[in-house]
């Protein structure tokens, strides 16, 4: 295990950014921290750089116990989200900081930063001040000069969270091929589901200072191990009693299975259907279809059909009721 | 693209540009003009008069009156004391900065307020402070009275406020972040501050430096009641200026003031020069 955090705390006057938290971080791989905003996550990130002292706990590195370094001493590398870019220094000036600070020698340093400035695509930006560079430029420098230091770890708050949709898309494949290209242990801030799952080898939902789960992405997407973790991962609706994922459920227009419905809306997003139904209890169910389900059924509005969850998907039983709203946010990664 | 769309009867208005040598628009042509003539009045105008009036007594007349025994010194001592308060400034502004911006004390809202005492007293006010708290009559038991210690002093009374107040707006814009991203590429604090911090602090500092160089060397009133106005020993370059002009002698009073403004023009310039220079280095 290449960090470990074991009972950490940490509160800002009255508030409890951290609540007894343990996590170990493996060697190598990409680990994600998710929650929503205020949940903890980059208060955790900031203690393992050391820019932040936990109040109770122990952090260990890669075996080396770092609870009392300063962050100078940890060798981390440290990413922004709002860059933090040296703006009086060249792009090669800014990536090769750490070196120059380590007193290596000057043909070490260049070589070792075209190296870098190679493997984020800035070789013909080196002269460039930060602020003649886009959004996306700016980060890859950023993580070019965390990287240049050979840091033991990773660390990067929120990386993508000032870019535009489309950046951030493009920069997270390339974090991801990076990644398995330099394979330095990596920790990310999100509070972006979607990006968790798609780059991530390894997630710690985190979520009012606690650890909510920690585990693969399809662990926590099959086996959701609270109604939070389900909620925030994906889409929910809810059958009965149960929490459930919209693309779950299936519908029959006719047989004996599962619970009677009427349709009361369809709509379509993108590739997929939406299908609002109510059961007979008159509870509002939504399921989402793909287009060739949706016509292989043959229903429309006041349809008379059949609900029921598709056997081996998972479920969590609603503690609190009357939240049926499916979440939006993977909705709109169809437009 | 907007101007059409709006305007689609007027000629396409010509683009505005950052570039220089293009055609101006009307309203910043007329901006330009009223600029012009604004600094013309109150600058160009008066200053090419005073150079006028220096000139008058041939370039003969000019040298003998800055040449002068007496002048001179006049001319050494202020310019020299107003470097040396510079320098002090430099380093006690940024520090006094850094303290109002970083720190949190109590009394802080007080001293920020107090900081602007120098700049809001009148000086000669400033002057009989100075004078009874170093006096003759001094409570601390301190007389410099008829020093140079007392130029220095009211130079730096009259001038601590120009480089705190440019640097500390720009100090509490710096983002923290910067300086947490040094650290954990494993700059030292100081190691920060000299290459990350000052480079950022440099452009405003230079800017405070050459306020308060040229405040110095023009100060009267906060000095003339302490110093004694000693000819050779603790008389400055405008009490030298008033003395000319009171004994009827406006062209040496002129000259004296051309060279003042050439030493200061040129401190200016130095100071662009050094910031830049910093700035590039990091």
């Amino acid at each position: 295990m290449s960090i470990e955090i074991v009972n950490v705390g940490k509160r800002f006057g009255d508030f409890v950014a951290l609540d007894d938290v343990s996590v170990s971080i493996p060697s190598g791989r990409l680990t994600a921290l998710l929650g929503p905003s205020g949940g903890g996550k980059s208060t955790l990130l900031r203690i393992i750089a050391g820019l932040e002292r936990a109040d109770v706990g122990k952090v260990e590195i890669e075996g080396v116990d770092a609870t009392g370094l300063p962050p100078q001493k940890r060798n981390v590398g440290f990413v922004f989200q709002h860059y933090a870019a040296f703006k009086h220094l060249t792009v090669r000036r800014n990536v090769a900081f750490g070196l120059e600070i380590r007193k290596r020698p000057k043909d070490e340093i260049r070589r070792r930063v075209d190296e870098l400035l190679a493997l984020v695509h800035l070789e013909q930006f080196a002269e460039r001040l930060p602020a003649q560079l886009s959004g996306g430029q700016r980060q890859r420098m950023a993580l070019a000069r965390a990287l240049a230091v050979e840091p033991t770890v990773l660390l990067l708050d929120e990386p993508f969270g000032a870019l535009d949709a489309k950046v951030r898309k493009e920069l997270r494949d390339w974090l991801r091929r990076l990644h398995d290209e330099v394979h330095v242990t990596t920790v990310f801030v999100t509070h972006d589901q979607e990006e968790a799952l798609e780059v991530a080898d390894e997630i710690v939902v985190i979520n009012e200072g606690r650890v909510e789960q920690i585990g693969s992405p399809d662990d926590l997407y099959d086996r959701p191990a609270n109604e939070f973790v389900m909620r925030f991962l994906g889409p929910v609706t809810q059958l009965g009693d149960q929490l459930v994922r919209p693309h779950d459920l299936q519908l029959f227009s006719g047989g004996t299975t599962g619970v009677a419905a009427r349709v009361t809306r369809v709509t379509r997003i993108g590739f997929e259907i939406r299908v609002d139904v109510a059961t007979t209890g008159g509870q509002p169910v939504t399921v989402t279809l793909t287009r060739n389900e949706f016509l292989a059924l043959g229903i429309a509005v006041d349809s008379e059909v059949r609900v029921q969850l598709a056997p081996g998907s998972p479920s969590t039983t609603v503690s609190t009721p009357e939240q049926r709203t499916a979440e939006p946010s993977l909705a709109t990664t169809t437009s | 693209m907007t101007s059409a769309t709006l305007a689609p009867d007027r000629p396409a208005a010509p683009r505005r540009s950052v570039r220089s040598g293009l055609p101006l628009t009307r309203v910043s042509g007329l901006g330009l003009g009223v600029a012009m003539v604004w600094f013309s009045l109150l600058v160009l105008i008066p200053l090419a008069a005073v150079a006028v009036t220096a000139a008058e007594g041939g370039w003969a007349g000019f040298w003998r009156s800055v040449t002068n025994e007496q002048t001179a010194a006049t001319i050494r001592l202020t310019v020299g004391t107003a470097l040396l308060v510079t320098l002090v400034n430099i380093v006690m502004g940024t520090l006094i900065a850094w303290v109002l911006v970083r720190d949190r004390f109590f009394g802080k809202r007080a001293l920020e307020i107090l900081i602007d005492v120098p700049f809001a007293l009148p000086t000669i006010v400033a002057g009989l402070v100075l004078l009874s708290l170093y006096g003759p009559t001094s409570p601390l038991g301190v007389n410099i009275a008829n020093t140079r210690i007392a130029v220095f002093l009211a130079f730096l009374f009259v001038t601590l406020p120009f480089i705190v107040r440019t640097v500390q707006p720009v100090l509490a814009e710096l983002d923290p972040e910067v300086e947490e991203a040094a650290a954990s590429l494993g700059a030292s604090r100081y190691t920060t501050f000299r290459r990350i911090v000052l480079p950022s602090l440099t452009p405003a500092i230079a800017a405070g430096a050459a306020l308060s160089f040229a405040r110095a060397v023009g100060e009267y009133g906060s000095l003339v009641l302490l110093t004694g106005n000693l000819p050779m020993r603790t008389e400055v370059a405008s009490v030298r200026i008033l003395s000319s002009i009171e004994n009827d002698n406006i062209d040496s009073a002129a000259a004296v003031a051309v060279v003042l403004l050439a030493i200061s023009l040129a401190v200016i310039v130095v100071l662009d020069v050094i910031q830049r220079r910093v700035v590039r280095r990091g």
